[in-house]
């Protein structure tokens, strides 16, 4: 029994002390930072203010901030409206090999996010592979621009994010009890009305769950609007790492806030989706 | 019970999962207002048949008739027919009045009527308290009650029910038994239950259909078929049965001098025998009569065994008995005033009749 709880103390120390060092602290020192003044010669100087804040709810970063609100829902909202039949026909089908095509839904994502995102970026480019191939089968004369814009972030992140959205869909919808409908049918309920009343409800954990997972990480992965969206500012994410790496800026205290922001928007988000679940009493997370 | 109009037809109707038939050219008819059990071990086609009255299930050939109507290519959620499930399946996302007021919306009832009607068949069912509850904050029971309510709002033509009770517990199983056949006479709906359990069957319905391999043995009042089987398959799966083996020895009078399992007996018979052909005789423990062998010293003729088990029941003695051949029979006799304290010891020997008349004759039985 003592060295059970030896075992026991040992592992979870390991994961809190973990936390701690590489979680816990480094975002109290952001918290910190972010309320401290800027200093082009020491990064940083202890002196409170709301500077920071303030800079962001009165500035064209505010504008930057909505934007970046605006392009992850357009991409959640893509990734919803394709996941969803995705899944349901998935989970719907009798084919044996159903865990199989599941698992194919993931392997792509076995190769670097980052070296896929070239390869879209290569895709896209004025010379890129779908320009040619439009300009070779004679439906445009001059290359269109794809590539650094809006429309081929809001692309990446579907491309990236959309499994994130497909899986949990998957099983809710693989759970989903079909006798349900029957009984909505058997009640006199049409197609469309029984989809509407009664699997998109009953399903909703999975939606939240698959909203909760693409829209967090379209308003962090900051490469995705980098590389595809160009010297733009796009987002937030663009935001808070020009502010730590670039070594013109290197403006600490407003990326920290930008961060501690987001964060608290992500914490609200996820506080709902956990409200929400309970009140349906599954968890797909 | 007078000539009802027929209210649901089955005609000729045939059904395959994966080439595999399930039901074979089948003719069913169901009487407007009857309680109508369908009965039969799992994989004989009945729930097939329910669905295929739902609308789940389409036939592969044959016609299926609702009201003088051919509604095989009618969708399920345009049949007046409701359905209450194995398993209810209410919706657990919404409150006991939700899934009541679910068919009525759909049927763009308005609104107040829906309130009116919803708190009717809350009333008939004695769930008005519980109107505001999810089906998982309801007991077995009563989630059984809200199934029924919200397939009776809509006032169906026929009710389905497929294996309403076999989620409940056995009293509970009882009383819902009671409630039913209540709210039917009630109502005046026309019922159509599936079951395996023949005790539901016998003790709700006016006629039973029993089925079985997709195609129907017998269709009957309970006490038709309790008493007049015609197979082997319907008299054991309504009952305990003791199959014994006959063979015709003479004619005398208008009865048929046979013997049975060494016995040598008179049996009135409406069948065509010939002497030298084989029967079966079926008799339900009950009609078995036990005499202890002293007062019959001579065995010639007689039906002798030991007796192997008995079981004091209460109202009954449950014995079996082995006969001197290897057959087993069960008697089931009721203690009555006159014989209040008969009883038998282990072994012993006796001679087994039964009482004249209710036996029940099968030529030619494949089993």
């Amino acid at each position: 029994m003592k060295e059970h709880s030896l075992f026991h103390k040992v592992t979870i120390g390991i994961i809190v002390l973990w936390l701690l060092l590489f979680a816990l602290i480094p975002n109290i020192i952001m918290f910190v930072v972010s309320f401290m003044e800027y200093d082009s010669s020491s990064f940083v100087k202890a002196v409170f203010t709301l500077d920071n804040y303030k800079q962001f709810f009165s500035d064209n970063y505010f504008k930057i901030f909505i934007n970046s609100f605006k392009i992850a829902a357009i991409a959640t909202a893509l990734c919803l409206i394709i996941g969803y039949p995705f899944a349901y026909i998935l989970a719907r089908s009798k084919s044996k090999y159903k865990g199989l095509l599941a698992l194919l839904v993931v392997i792509p994502y076995w190769t670097s996010a980052l070296i896929r995102t070239y390869a879209i970026s290569y895709m896209l480019a004025a010379n890129g592979l779908i320009n040619t191939i439009l300009i070779k089968i004679g439906i445009i004369d001059a290359p269109l621009k794809l590539l650094y814009t809006e429309g081929a972030v809001i692309f990446g992140f579907v491309y990236t994010l959309l499994p994130f959205m497909i899986l949990p869909l998957y099983a809710t919808i693989e759970k989903f009890d079909f006798k349900y409908v029957e009984a909505a049918q058997d009640l006199g309920a049409s197609k469309l009305k029984t989809f509407y009343h009664i699997i998109l409800p009953l399903t909703s954990p999975g939606i939240i769950a698959g909203v909760v997972l693409v829209f967090l990480p379209a308003l962090g992965l900051f490469y995705i609007p980098s590389l595809l969206g160009g010297g733009k500012t796009m987002m937030v994410s663009n935001i808070i790492q020009e502010q730590f790496t670039t070594s013109v800026i290197q403006n600490w205290p407003l990326g920290s806030a930008a961060s501690v922001l987001i964060t608290v928007v992500m914490g609200l988000m996820i506080w709902a989706y956990y409200k929400s679940s309970k009140s349906f009493q599954t968890k797909v997370l | 019970m007078e000539k009802q109009e027929v209210l649901v037809e089955l005609r000729q109707v045939n059904k395959s999962f994966d080439g595999k038939s399930v039901l074979n050219n089948l003719d069913l008819k169901i009487y407007n207002g009857e309680f109508l059990t369908i009965l039969g071990p799992s994989g004989c086609g009945k729930t097939t048949t329910l669905r295929l009255i739902a609308g789940f299930e389409h036939a592969d050939s044959g016609d299926i008739i609702l009201n003088g109507k051919r509604i095989n290519n009618i969708p399920a959620n345009n049949r007046e027919v409701h359905t209450v499930f194995q398993n209810y399946a209410l919706f657990p996302h919404m409150t006991v009045f939700d899934n009541i007021a679910f068919g009525l919306k759909m049927h763009k009832v308005p609104k107040t009527e829906i309130k009116d009607k919803v708190m009717e068949v809350l009333r008939i069912v004695k769930l008005e308290e519980f109107i505001d509850r999810k089906p998982h904050q309801l007991s077995g029971g009563q989630q059984q009650r809200v199934a029924l309510a919200r397939a009776l709002v809509n006032k169906p033509l026929v009710l389905l029910l497929d294996e309403p009770l076999s989620a409940l517990d056995a009293s509970l199983r009882i009383n819902m038994q009671k409630e039913l056949k209540q709210l039917q006479r009630k109502l005046g709906i026309t019922f159509v239950l599936v079951t395996h359990d023949r005790e539901e069957a016998l003790s709700m319905s006016d006629r039973v259909i029993v089925m079985n391999q997709g195609i129907i043995e017998q269709c009957g009042t309970p006490k038709n078929l309790y008493e007049e089987p015609n197979s082997i398959f319907v008299a054991s799966f309504i009952g305990d049965v003791n199959v014994l083996k006959g063979e015709v020895l003479g004619f005398e009078d208008n009865l048929v001098k046979a013997k049975v399992e060494g016995r040598i007996c008179n049996i009135k018979t409406k069948k065509q025998l010939n002497i030298g052909d084989k029967f079966t005789l079926l008799l339900r423990p009950e009609d078995m009569r036990i005499e202890k062998l002293s007062e019959h010293p001579d065995t010639e003729g007689l039906m002798v065994g030991n007796i192997e088990t008995k079981i004091y029941k209460g109202a009954t003695l449950d014995t079996t008995i082995k006969l001197n051949n290897g057959t087993i029979i069960k008697a089931s006799e009721f203690f009555d005033e006159e014989y209040e304290d008969f009883d038998y010891n282990m072994n012993e020997q006796v001679s087994v009749g039964w009482v004249s008349g209710w036996e029940v004759i099968l030529k030619d039985e494949r089993a």
